[in-house]
């Protein structure tokens, strides 16, 4: 098995409407592959897809040799222990320490000893840099120090797939670059496979393998880095240099300006 | 014509609604029910809730309670001395928290504090994706987070409502007594003969297990069902303090129905 996801010709809406068509997409074992978009495009649905979250209206989601289709509830369950995942704002459980909300797996699942899980922890805070930290509560920490704190303990139980929706937004530059080497460097490391789900491309660009571009639910590029940055359609141009306009235009459609100001004035 | 019509549709309109909310709460409390296990094997999640939830509305219970008693006893005596049976206030304050004011006011006050709390934090927790965090890391919410609150409230309800009785008895026993001069030997033995243990303090502890249940689902439900943003959050507040406050006095009603007849 070399592809650690595989989707192919998912469909998938919430109520009727179709918020992802005809999905085609792999990633291979070890590498960090990274979805980008507008947003609103469905990046975090397909996350929660592949996180078993959602189920797939047609198609199939296949993540390490499981087909989440079939998979029932407590098989789910079983299921995501291989898989960590860093929520867009860290989503750190506000009544637990930085400790506990890194500990929080080991204590769930495993039945390790404590000085075990304590030493555990202390050195998930450490890849993150922040043992120092242990602690405080999520409260307390800046927004790039949760983040990192989050990252940890996504980390806690040596996942095989780490899924990250939208790791560097509200950040500021100095925390989004460590955030994003420490992306680079855990996959490395940790012998981890990785989906980042991002609209921060000049960052993404430094760290990723290759990149799906996901426009109104449908892939409309896909490439590595340097042949994203060569690419010529439109729609990625306009991306990746932040032009006011192109194929997604800056004015949402409206009457011509003209019209709309006589009527206010009356 | 129209008019009637559509009031008539409005009104069938909202009556399906809220038994469909009636029912969906139900069914909730059914999958508390079946996920409770994690609750009571590992205790201290559940003893952590009943420390919140208790503490949170300790203050506001024994000063309510000794104001209710207080009011009881200066209503009690007024009352009871147009009969010259003024010694039987005891009873009467006794009677009427271990009965009904105990249950049903800390209930309310249970529901407006500890309750509204549930419900803001559980459904922030959703709103800021804790609950889901949780669910990707394998741990299912409902038995991590919703049951311990559950059965928090539950066994601590009973217990504020004891504390409030007890606070109203010494309320009463300080104006009627210390302030009125009722006489303190036949106070406390009027109440003691009169105040049966099965059929008064059992029964009130019953009504309070039976408005912990429901004020703690719904205070769950309405957060785990928040709509996951700051205006659905803050309505979902509301909700809960509303409709378990409509749901304890009327519950109140059916049990106290049931009690006085007799069960049979
Ligand atoms: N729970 C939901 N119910 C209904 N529609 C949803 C839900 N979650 C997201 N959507 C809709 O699906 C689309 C894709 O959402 P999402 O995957 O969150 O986008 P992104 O993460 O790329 O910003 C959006 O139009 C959004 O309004
Ligand atoms: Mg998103």
């Amino acid at each position: 098995m070399t592809n650690l996801v595989e989707i192919a010709n998912l469909n998938f809406g919430y109520n009727s409407r179709l918020v992802l068509k005809g999905i085609n997409l792999t990633v291979p074992k070890g590498s960090l592959v990274a979805i980008m978009g507008l947003s609103g495009c469905g990046k975090t649905t397909l996350l929660r897809l592949m996180g078993g979250q959602l189920r797939a209206s047609e198609g199939t989601v296949t993540v390490a040799g499981e087909k989440l289709n079939d998979l029932s509830q407590a098989e789910l369950y079983r299921f995501r222990r291989k898989l960590g995942m860093l929520f867009q704002f860290g989503a750190l459980f506000t009544d637990l320490s930085v400790f506990d909300n890194v500990a929080f797996q080991m204590r769930e699942h495993t039945d390790l000893s404590e000085t075990f899980i304590q030493d555990l922890t202390l050195l998930k805070l450490n890849a993150v840099g922040l043992r120092g930290m242990h602690h405080m509560m999520p409260s307390e920490l800046s927004g790039g120090m949760a983040r990192r704190v989050a990252l940890a303990r996504a980390i806690a139980l040596d996942p095989q797939l780490m899924l990250y929706d939208e790791p560097f937004t509200g950040l500021d530059p100095i925390s989004l670059g460590v955030i994003g080497q420490l992306i680079r460097k855990l996959n490395d490391t940790l012998g981890t496979t990785s989906v980042l789900v991002t609209h921060d491309v000049q960052e993404s660009l430094k760290i990723v393998d290759y990149i799906y571009f996901v426009s109104d639910g449908v892939i409309v590029a896909q490439g590595t880095p340097d042949e994203i940055r060569g690419s010529d359609l439109p729609f990625v141009h306009q991306f990746i240099w932040g032009e006011m306009d192109g194929p997604m235009p800056f004015h949402y459609p409206a009457q011509s300006l003209k019209h709309d100001l006589e009527l206010m004035g009356g | 014509m129209t008019n009637i019509v559509s009031g008539i549709r409005i009104v069938g309109d909202r009556t399906l609604k809220i038994v469909e909310r009636i029912g969906a709460i139900a069914s909730f409390l059914f999958s508390i029910l079946i996920h409770s296990a994690a609750s009571f094997k590992r205790f201290s999640l559940t003893i952590r809730e009943v420390y919140f939830a208790g503490v949170q509305s300790l203050i506001i219970i024994l000063v309510s309670g000794l104001f209710v008693g207080m009011v009881l006893g200066l209503q009690g005596h007024e009352t009871l001395q147009r009969y010259g049976s003024e010694d039987s206030v005891g009873v009467l304050v006794a009677l009427s928290l271990v009965r009904e004011l105990g249950p049903v006011v800390s209930a309310l006050l249970f529901a407006s504090r500890a309750g509204s709390a549930i419900t803001a934090e559980i459904g922030l927790m959703k709103a800021t994706e804790q609950l889901s965090a949780m669910e990707m890391m394998a741990v299912n919410p409902i038995s991590r987070v919703v049951a311990p609150r559950f059965w928090g409230g539950v066994i601590s309800l009973p217990l504020l409502a004891l504390l409030f009785s007890a606070m109203g008895i010494i309320g009463g026993y300080l104006i009627a007594v210390v302030l009125i001069g009722v006489d303190s030997g036949s106070f406390w033995s009027q109440m003691q003969s009169a105040v049966d243990f099965e059929h008064d303090i059992v029964n009130g502890i019953i009504k309070s297990l039976v408005f912990g249940v429901a004020i703690s689902a719904i205070a769950t439900f309405e957060g785990y069902e928040a709509p996951p943003t700051a205006e659905g959050v803050s309505g979902a507040t509301t909700r809960t303090v509303v409709s378990s406050s409509l749901a304890v006095l009327a519950l109140d009603l059916v049990l106290t129905a049931f009690m006085l007849k007799g069960w049979n």
